[in-house]
């Protein structure tokens, strides 16, 4: 177990490295830069700001510098547009409220997409089944960018029962709308995938020995049926994380709720690339660590991998 | 009497030829697609979609880009969608036909919905083709690239691209072109491994036909089926990624628009009582999702029933 885990860091790390060479060259290439004005600075002026940023180096010193700060004291250097701010700031500022609205939002995807895939399953053609079915499918095609609107239109503006945007760590009415806006589609998908392998499972010789040898039926689900049935629902975890940090994005614009989406759009319209690059490097980090934990997990929980 | 033996020569003679044609396995998945009701609606959605983004055109009574004088400044009372002064779908805020809008939103979302995927295809098939066929250390090189570019947060570095190189409609196409392929190449590689030795492959191989060659001529038709179904689930995963972006202002630029940019517009409007806006892009966008889903799923149930 260990020399696996150490096999998937030794292809992290490069992977992580990569992103960061690949958006750095990306940002060195990109025309025009950081203090490009429409009334042009005097040369004189281009060239302190360069200096005081680094840029007059070479572009392999300046790569090294950052990765440098990066590997060394998690520093992600100055926002170019903010001279007050750094970018650790920027980050910190957003990054909790994302984690909390993220976090819920994925665990109740997985909690209610897993039970109604698993009830689903159990009344197999029941009403129950084409309930779940129904409900999955059409929340499939109700991604973030459309609930957000939706939800806001029938709780804020019809019924008036929740804040139509804004955040607060005290009031739990701020974070429903994130919350189900983020993770109503990974729901659905999470119960069609739930919903079919548990069906496998439930037809399979040791699901009927277990039932013929008389155990009740809900420990024939709990025990026996629903740890292979969710393998293929742990695999899918990784991407439904990446999403959940890409659809924050959506939220933190369409709610005003300022995580970190926020300011990678706000860098985003304001070319403010450090910004923009220290998002996307810790959202990668986040991305490649998370998707080693659901692989441990995997290997964990199924007997058959062989690490 | 006469007619009777008629009858029954020609019930004969289909009866036999129906014998003699037999069903190829491509008849069968479409019988069995046709009997799929989903799927069918689906696929009549689509064309009805796509008549729709082809000839709204010639219906609409204003261009996209013309301001209604008369509606202006007034939308919420005079913007509706009406039948009289010719805004079907009533008009945006600034007083523009959003039945012509909507036409060029879903030009441009097909389009790069199907753009996207057709990328996906042929970069995803050859990719994981040749990384199957040739094998060894080759496919564990190129395999183990697809996997660093799969646990990239493609999204934020579509958005990296699109802000540093321009917004414009190549870079969205170059930006989405460069992450859709990545599963495509996975799903072809593991297909290819099992067709690899099969005998038709070793009989190309015997008689030196150039490995380029089987895998153009040989492996990918072999692959067909698979390619088609993950293609139709790709172009609503492609209009989808479009959206997200033109959503957020960062995809596709006026005067172009996108279902993701008016579902943008008309959610910023809603509050001051001009739903339709959100109405009609919205209802585009989701009933051509569910036809592009739905085929998608007919699709694959009809070419391997056994797993239904």
């Amino acid at each position: 177990m260990f020399a696996y885990i150490m096999r998937r860091l030794a292809v992290a790390i490069p992977t992580l490295l990569l992103l960061i060479v690949f958006s750095f060259v990306l940002m060195h290439m990109a025309p025009g830069g950081p203090f490009t004005q429409e009334r042009a600075l005097p040369p004189q002026v281009i060239a302190n700001l360069n200096a005081k940023y680094g840029l007059d180096q070479p572009l392999w010193r300046q790569i090294a510098s950052y990765l440098w700060g990066i590997v060394a004291n998690f520093d992600f250097g100055p926002s170019f547009v903010y001279p007050d701010r750094t970018v650790n700031q920027l980050i910190a500022a957003g990054f909790p409220v994302t984690l909390t609205y993220g976090t819920l939002s994925f665990i109740a995807a997985v909690v209610v997409g897993v039970g109604l895939g698993v009830v689903a399953a159990i009344w197999h053609n029941g009403f129950l089944d084409y309930l779940a079915v129904g409900i999955s499918i059409g929340a499939q095609v109700l991604p973030n960018f459309v609930m957000a609107p939706i939800l806001v239109l029938v709780f804020t503006l019809w019924y008036r029962m929740l804040p139509g945007g804004g955040w607060s760590f005290e009031d739990p009415s701020y974070w429903i709308m994130p919350v189900i806006a983020l993770g109503t589609s990974y729901m659905a998908s999470i119960a069609r995938i739930t919903r079919s392998s548990m069906l496998e499972v439930l037809g399979s010789n040791h699901i009927r020995t277990a039932r013929a040898k008389g155990m009740p039926e809900h420990r024939v689900i709990l025990r026996h049926a629903l740890k292979p049935a969710l393998l293929p629902v742990i695999s899918y975890l990784g991407p439904v994380f990446v999403s959940m940090i890409t659809g924050s994005v959506v939220i933190d614009v369409y709610f005003s709720t300022g995580g970190i989406g926020k300011a990678f759009v706000d860098s985003a319209l304001n070319r403010d690339y450090a910004v923009m690059m220290g998002v996307t490097i810790l959202v990668g980090a986040l991305t490649i660590l998370f998707n080693l934990v659901v692989d441990i997990l995997y290997a964990w929980i199924d007997p058959k991998i062989r690490y | 009497m006469v007619i009777e033996e008629r009858k029954m020569q020609s019930l004969a003679a289909r009866l036999s030829q129906d014998e003699v044609r037999g069903r190829s396995p491509w008849a069968d998945a479409r019988k069995r697609f046709v009997r799929n009701k989903a799927a069918m609606a689906g696929l009549i959605i689509l064309i009805l979609v796509g008549l729709f983004a082809l000839l709204g055109e010639y219906v609409a009574a204003w261009s996209n880009d013309e301001l209604d004088f008369t509606v202006m400044g007034q939308v919420a009372q005079m913007g509706m969608p009406s039948l009289q002064n010719g805004h079907y779908f009533g008009t945006d805020d600034l007083g523009r036909d959003l039945f012509a809008r909507t036409v060029q939103g879903t030009q441009i979302s097909l389009m790069v919905g199907i753009v996207g995927a057709a990328i996906a295809v042929v970069v995803g098939t050859l990719y994981g083709a040749t990384a199957g066929y040739v094998g060894g250390r080759t496919d564990q090189f190129m395999m183990r690239a697809v996997d660093i570019l799969m646990s990239i947060p493609y999204m934020f570095v579509l958005i990296l691209l699109l802000v540093m190189f321009g917004r414009s409609m190549s870079m969205l196409f170059l930006g989405i072109g460069l992450i859709s392929w990545l599963d495509m190449s996975r799903i072809v590689r593991g297909q290819t491994l099992s067709l690899k030795n099969r005998e038709f492959i070793e009989a190309a191989r015997a008689i030196g036909v150039p490995a380029w060659k089987i895998v153009l001529r040989h492996v990918v038709p072999n692959l067909l089926g698979v390619v088609a179904v993950y293609a139709t689930l790709l172009v609503p995963l492609m209009i989808l990624t479009e959206s997200f972006i033109s959503f957020l202002g960062l995809g596709v630029q006026e005067p172009l628009t996108s279902w993701g940019a008016l579902i943008s517009e008309g959610a910023g409007t809603m509050n001051y009582g001009t739903l339709w806006q959100l109405a009609f892009p919205l209802f585009f966008f989701v009933i051509t999702l569910f036809g592009f889903f739905f085929v998608g799923d007919g699709l694959r149930d009809a070419l391997d029933p056994k797993d239904r």
